[in-house]
This record gives C-alpha cells, sequence and structure tokens, in this order.
C-alpha cells in the first residue's frame, strides 16, 4: 500500500477511534472540480453557482474549495486525491467524464463522500445527480418550431452520449409538434466549450439557413454569431446568457443545482449522507425556464409556459407516445411514456431526424 | 543610452545562467500578479513550488505524481529538441501522441482479453511507429514538395483529434461500455497496461522511457556522427552541407525520431495513467513539451530538469487553487511568464548591453 494512502488511513482510523466526526467547530471542507473555466457562463458557471451558495447557507461552518478547467483523466486523479489527502469532506465531481476517476478515487478514501454529476456508476461513497434537462429542451423545442420562418433549426451537439441524444430527441419532437415542416441540422463538435468551435458551427448552420440555434455547449460565442447574423435567435444554455436578452437570447434552460448541493451538505453535517441517485426536473426546481422575453409572441410563451406547468404538475412527459425510431421501428405506442432506463441509455434518434448519431 | 552589440560568438557564461535568471524574474513577477489578486504572494509561490514537495499531508503522494506528469513532457521535449537543434520545427508533437496511443491502444485491444507477455511489448512498438508514421507526414511533404513542416505538423494535429473522437466512438469503443464513448480500460486488462512499477514511486514504463531517452540524446549529441550533424546544421547550414549533411536525411531522421518519441509518450500514458482512449485523452502534452524543451535550452539534462520544473507547478498550481482560491487563469499566465522571460533574457546570450554616452554633436 503507497505510503500516502497509510498515512491517510491512519489518520482516518484515529478519527474514528477518537469519535470525531471532524470537530465540531472546525468546518465541513467541500470541494468541486470544473470541466471548464468558472467564467464559461455556462456549465462550470452555474455549478460554481451552487458552490457560492453553500457559502451563503452555511456561513462560517462550511469551507469550498474549487479546480477549474481539469482534464478528464490522469489529471482528475491527482486534484481528486490532493483534495481529499488535504481533508475534504465532501467532493463534486461536475462532468460526466469524471466518472472513473472519481470512482477510483473514492476506493482509496471511503470516508470521503463523493458526489458525480451525470454519471451512471455509484458506490457506497459516490453518489450521482443530474437533471432532466430534456423537460426544458421540449419547451424550447416548441418555441424554436413556433418561431423558426425559414423552418429550419440548428442544433450545436457537444458529444454523442445519452444526455445530448435526449436533448436533441426532445426538441426535435416539440419543434415538430409545433410546426410539421421544420427540420433539424445537428453539428457535433465534440467539445463542452471552445468558443472558437462553437462560434464556426454556429456560422455554418446560419449559412444553411438555419434562423434558430439550440445549444447543448457552455459558451456564449453561438449567441453572439447569432447577433451578427441579426435575424437569428438561440437560447441560453445551462446559465441565463442574459447579456444577449432580449435578441438574440429568447429565453433560457437553466441548471439550477444549488438546493441539492445544499442539501447534501447538510446531510454531511447532521450525518445523515448515503449514496443515492438524483434525477430531478422542472417540478424539483433543478431546471429552470429562463425569462421569455417580448421577442418571443404572446400566445407562444402562454403555450411554452402551459407545457413547462404541465411537465412540472406531473401530468405530461416530454416522451409520450406515439414515438417511432428513426429507422421506422416503433418505440412508444399511443400515450405510453417511455421508462427512465431507456433515457439514460438513449442512443437512437426519433424518426424524422436526418443524419446518423455518430459511433 | 543603451545599446545591444552582438557578440561574435554566444556568451557561455549566459547561456548558463539565462534559465535562473528567468525563473527568478518569473518568482518577481509572478509574485506581484498574485499580490494584485489579493493573495499573499510568499505563500502562492510556497504552495506552488514547495508543497508539492515537502508538505506532510501531500508530498508523499505529489513528489511521485511529479515523475507521471514530468515523464511524457520529458519524452517528447528530447525529441523535439533534436530537430530544433537543426532548424527543423516539429510543432505537431500533439497529434503523433494522440496517433501514438491509437495505434499502440489499437493492436492491445485487437488481442483482447489475451494474457501473452509479448502483447506490451508489440504495443510499444506499434506506439513508436504510429507516431514516426505521423511525423513523416510533414517530413515527406517538405522534402519533397519543400512545404513548411510547421504549418503541416501543427494542422495535423486538429486531425489526430478528429481521429481520436472518431475512434473512440466507433471502432475502439467499449462493446461492454453501455454505447458510452471510450474504450476498453487498460487498468483493468493486466496483459496490456503500464503500471506503477513499483507501488508509490509513480515510475511507470514511460518515465522509464524518458530517462533513458535523457541520456541516449546525450550521448548521440556529444559522442555520435548525427549529433554532430544536427549541431552543426542548426550552427552552420552551409558548413554543414561542405560537411557532407544531406539535409533531405537529417529532415526525416529528427522529424522520425521526434514523432517515434511523442508516439511513444502517449502510448504509455494511455495504457498508465489515463487508462482509457476517450475523446479528449490528450492534454497538451505535445504543446507543453515545446516550453520544457526551449527551457531546458534544447540539451537534454536542461530538459529533464525543465520537465520536473514545469511538472511541479502543474500540481503546485493545483494545490494552489483549491488551497488559496487562485484562478487556473493566473497559473497559466504564471507559466508562460516562464517562457517569456527566458526568451527576453535570452537577448543577453547573443547580445552585449553597451551603456554609451551621448556625443555631442
Amino acid at each position: 500500500m503507497p505510503q500516502f494512502l497509510k498515512s491517510a488511513l491512519a489518520g482516518a482510523a484515529l478519527a474514528l477511534a477518537l469519535g470525531l466526526p471532524a470537530t465540531a467547530d472546525e468546518p465541513t471542507k467541500v470541494g468541486f472540480i470544473y470541466v471548464g473555466p468558472i467564467g464559461d457562463l455556462g456549465w462550470s458557471h452555474e455549478h460554481d453557482q451552487g458552490r457560492k451558495a453553500i457559502e451563503e447557507a452555511f456561513g462560517d461552518k462550511v469551507q469550498t474549495t474549487y479546480v477549474e478547467s481539469v482534464p478528464e483523466g490522469a489529471d482528475a486523479e491527482r486534484v481528486l486525491t490532493q483534495m481529499a489527502l488535504s481533508g475534504h469532506d465532501l467532493i463534486f465531481t461536475t462532468s460526466f467524464g469524471y466518472m472513473e476517476p472519481t470512482l477510483n478515487i473514492a476506493k482509496k478514501f471511503p470516508n470521503v463522500k463523493f458526489e458525480h454529476a451525470t454519471g451512471y456508476k455509484q458506490a457506497p461513497n459516490v453518489s450521482t445527480y443530474s437533471a432532466r434537462f430534456y423537460e426544458g429542451r421540449a419547451v424550447i423545442g416548441h418555441i424554436a418550431g413556433r418561431m423558426t420562418k425559414s423552418n429550419k433549426i440548428g442544433y450545436i451537439a457537444s458529444f454523442p452520449i445519452p444526455e445530448v441524444i435526449r436533448g436533441i430527441n426532445a426538441s426535435y419532437i416539440h419543434a415538430k409538434k409545433a410546426n410539421p415542416d421544420v427540420e433539424m441540422k445537428v453539428v457535433w463538435v465534440y467539445t463542452w466549450f471552445d468558443p472558437g468551435k462553437e462560434a464556426d458551427a454556429a456560422k455554418a448552420l446560419i449559412e444553411q439557413g438555419v434562423d434558430v440555434i439550440l445549444q447543448h455547449t457552455d459558451s456564449t460565442a453561438p449567441m453572439a454569431e447569432a447577433e451578427k447574423a441579426g435575424n437569428v435567435i438561440g437560447f441560453g444554455q445551462a446559465s441565463d446568457m442574459s447579456q444577449y436578452a432580449p435578441s438574440p437570447r429568447v429565453s433560457a434552460i437553466i441548471d439550477n443545482w444549488a438546493p441539492y448541493y445544499i442539501d447534501r451538505v447538510q446531510a454531511v453535517m447532521d450525518g445523515t449522507w448515503e449514496s443515492v441517485a438524483t434525477w430531478d426536473g422542472i417540478a424539483d426546481g433543478m431546471v429552470k425556464i429562463g425569462e421569455m422575453t417580448d421577442a418571443i409572441p404572446a400566445d407562444v410563451q402562454e403555450e411554452a409556459q402551459a407545457i413547462a406547468d404541465a411537465i412540472a404538475a406531473g401530468d405530461y412527459h416530454p416522451f409520450t407516445g406515439p414515438l417511432n425510431k428513426q429507422d421506422g421501428t416503433a418505440w412508444l405506442a399511443e400515450g405510453e411514456t417511455a421508462d427512465d432506463g431507456t433515457l439514460l441509455g438513449m442512443n437512437f434518434y426519433v424518426e424524422g431526424l436526418e443524419g446518423d448519431v455518430p459511433n | 543610452m543603451i545599446r545591444l552589440e552582438k557578440r561574435p560568438t554566444p556568451s557561455r557564461m549566459w547561456t548558463a545562467l539565462t534559465p535562473l535568471v528567468a525563473v527568478l524574474a518569473t518568482l518577481v513577477a509572478g509574485g506581484l500578479m498574485f499580490a494584485a489578486l489579493g493573495k499573499d504572494p510568499f505563500e502562492a509561490l510556497r504552495t506552488i513550488f514547495y508543497d508539492p514537495l515537502f508538505n506532510a499531508q501531500f508530498a508523499a503522494y505529489s513528489r511521485p505524481q511529479l515523475l507521471v506528469k514530468a515523464g511524457p513532457l520529458i519524452l517528447i521535449a528530447i525529441g523535439l529538441s533534436m530537430g530544433f537543434r537543426a532548424g527543423i520545427w516539429n510543432i505537431g508533437a500533439e497529434g503523433q501522441y494522440i496517433i501514438g496511443a491509437l495505434a499502440g491502444g489499437a493492436v492491445g485491444l485487437a488481442f483482447y482479453p489475451s494474457d501473452s507477455v509479448l502483447i506490451f511489448p508489440l504495443m510499444v512498438i506499434a506506439g513508436a511507429l504510429g507516431g514516426w508514421g505521423w511525423a513523416m507526414i510533414p517530413a515527406i511533404l517538405k522534402t519533397r514538395f519543400n512545404t513548411n513542416e510547421i504549418l503541416v505538423s501543427l494542422l495535423l494535429v486538429y486531425v489526430a483529434e478528429q481521429l481520436l473522437a472518431s475512434m473512440s466512438l466507433g471502432l475502439l469503443r467499449n462493446p461492454q461500455g453501455g454505447g458510452f464513448p471510450g474504450s476498453r480500460n487498460f487498468q483493468q486488462y493486466e496483459a496490456a497496461s503500464n503500471p506503477e512499477l513499483f507501488a508509490g514511486t509513480g515510475m511507470h514504463w514511460g518515465v522509464v522511457a524518458a530517462f533513458i531517452a535523457v541520456i541516449a540524446a546525450y550521448v548521440m549529441l556529444t559522442r555520435h556522427l548525427l549529433g554532430f550533424q544536427i549541431r552543426l546544421t542548426g550552427a552552420a547550414p552551409r558548413a554543414a552541407r561542405f560537411a557532407g549533411v544531406i539535409p533531405t536525411r537529417l529532415i526525416v531522421t529528427c522529424l522520425g525520431i521526434s514523432g517515434a518519441l511523442a508516439g511513444l509518450a502517449g502510448l504509455f500514458e494511455v495504457t498508465g495513467p489515463a487508462g482509457q482512449i476517450s475523446i479528449d485523452f490528450n492534454s497538451n502534452y505535445g504543446f507543453t513539451a515545446i516550453i520544457v524543451a526551449f527551457l531546458g535550452r534544447l540539451h537534454p539534462v536542461g530538459i529533464l530538469l525543465a520537465g520536473l520544473l514545469m511538472a511541479l507547478t502543474y500540481i503546485g498550481g493545483e494545490l494552489a487553487q483549491f488551497m488559496l482560491g487562485l484562478p487556473a487563469a493566473a497559473i497559466q499566465a504564471f507559466q508562460g511568464m516562464l517562457l517569456f522571460f527566458l526568451l527576453a533574457v535570452d537577448v543577453l546570450t547573443n547580445f552585449r548591453v553597451r551603456l554609451i554616452k551621448r556625443e555631442v554633436a
């Protein structure tokens, strides 16, 4: 066993023997690792807002730390190990690619609690949490379908993982429902955050006649391109991106991690923390629809709000049959809704979408 | 009035001193930057340079990690320095690193789940060949069509990145990975993995290869004809031609060596610390190695030290982020300063500073 582990375990054993959960007046130490810079104004930024909310809620009883732009792989393992060694009680790993590093390090530090965002593997000291972003995408998909004049909607997609594919399907289904002539063009950029690549993708889409851009990447670069082009609109992703309101940013899907984060920190303080798999949506406030600006006609705003309300109330599921897969095979029968298992592993397009899921 | 006068030959004293001066200037300027960010500069510098090595809480873990982080940097930089000395600019080591990992990894995955001892050596050879082959593209284009190797090798990085994405989503994807991108994990495939050779030391085959490369490069540059040709071509290309150096052959050799070493670094990384081929497996080692090569004055021993120093700023920089709340951008700026000051004080190697009185007209 490596030396550092021995000393870490010895320290932990000592703490246990003395019956100290960490001395009462010592603050609970909560760490975050982010895949992008906190200034991305998207994904990592919103997680950092959650971190700040923890500080606000608990004041002196908590100490939070973070490391930004940590590559997914060996570097993440190193940062996590150093965090665990420096006495963190709870560590949030906020990107899908941190899954294996989180599990590896969690095994070595059984007394540190880990929370991995958007993953699907749990352990006794690793929880997973994610938001049902597809609920939000259904709402903005409807707005997109109603607002497009060229009937062409562009979608800037990051990586072909189930979460992203789910988002494409959810927005396409609702755009199509609102406007049967709608066509969706998907561009894969293979990055979560790269303003240059995102801008190029947006430009290419606009040149193909797209006048509504949806994005599953975190920078505001597509918004800037939409603004330059003039009559193109888009939606804030992860953050509100309200600096581009009232147009091109007409609404947004906002990730709201704060309530969950505060809950989990409280659980660690109370000693009630348990490994769970959380998947919350609009109803629990983890997904929020950003303020709809006046660029959206009043009747469209009302329709969008009605969809969001129905989802929140549990009256409507964005994946409700009849729905076929892209190849025409039946998926959901009339009135049937998708189960979470299928959604979590979604690797196919629904009928009507063009192109293939890359693989 | 200050005037710069070109020295007839570069100053030996300044060649040795400039890295130290650059490091000192970086400490001062970095300290000022940290102070401007509202942090105690001494505490920040201590966290970056001292804590990873000597802090009781971390050192046992982070000292070996220094080798893990420095290994690929040194291995790649040694290869690059050969070409750089001869004026052959391979900027695309990042691409050769990716292709090495792909080629070597693919060989291992093809034999899954065999447990033959021959697999890992075979993967190493394939990794080196992959990097070599990728570097041959700019080499051949340069020798045949006189294209610029800087541009071609750099642009091939982006091609390699696309190839990496497509491989981790398609051909090399883990069939038991539930549809998620990324290959099988080599750490769980014993015959193809590159684990720590001695637990807790950070030593894996990639670090061993880096040390061997340092020694081999040193011997070659001082004792071998090829080393002489490289140095001569860098110092006086025309004289080199009269001395019988064939430029075409030298270009192919230098790009080949640097490509093969970058490919090896990629293979050792993917089978060891990284563990799997994934979409963004590459984390800029190929570009950072360029800084390491120059920081080490293109000298094998210098590169060894520069690689360790660079690794230290990475590991200490992470500590500074979560212990002091320094932003990642400040750490990157700090690393950038190092190269900036090095190039700036380089002037002293080639020029003499003269203070002269203004003559009255």
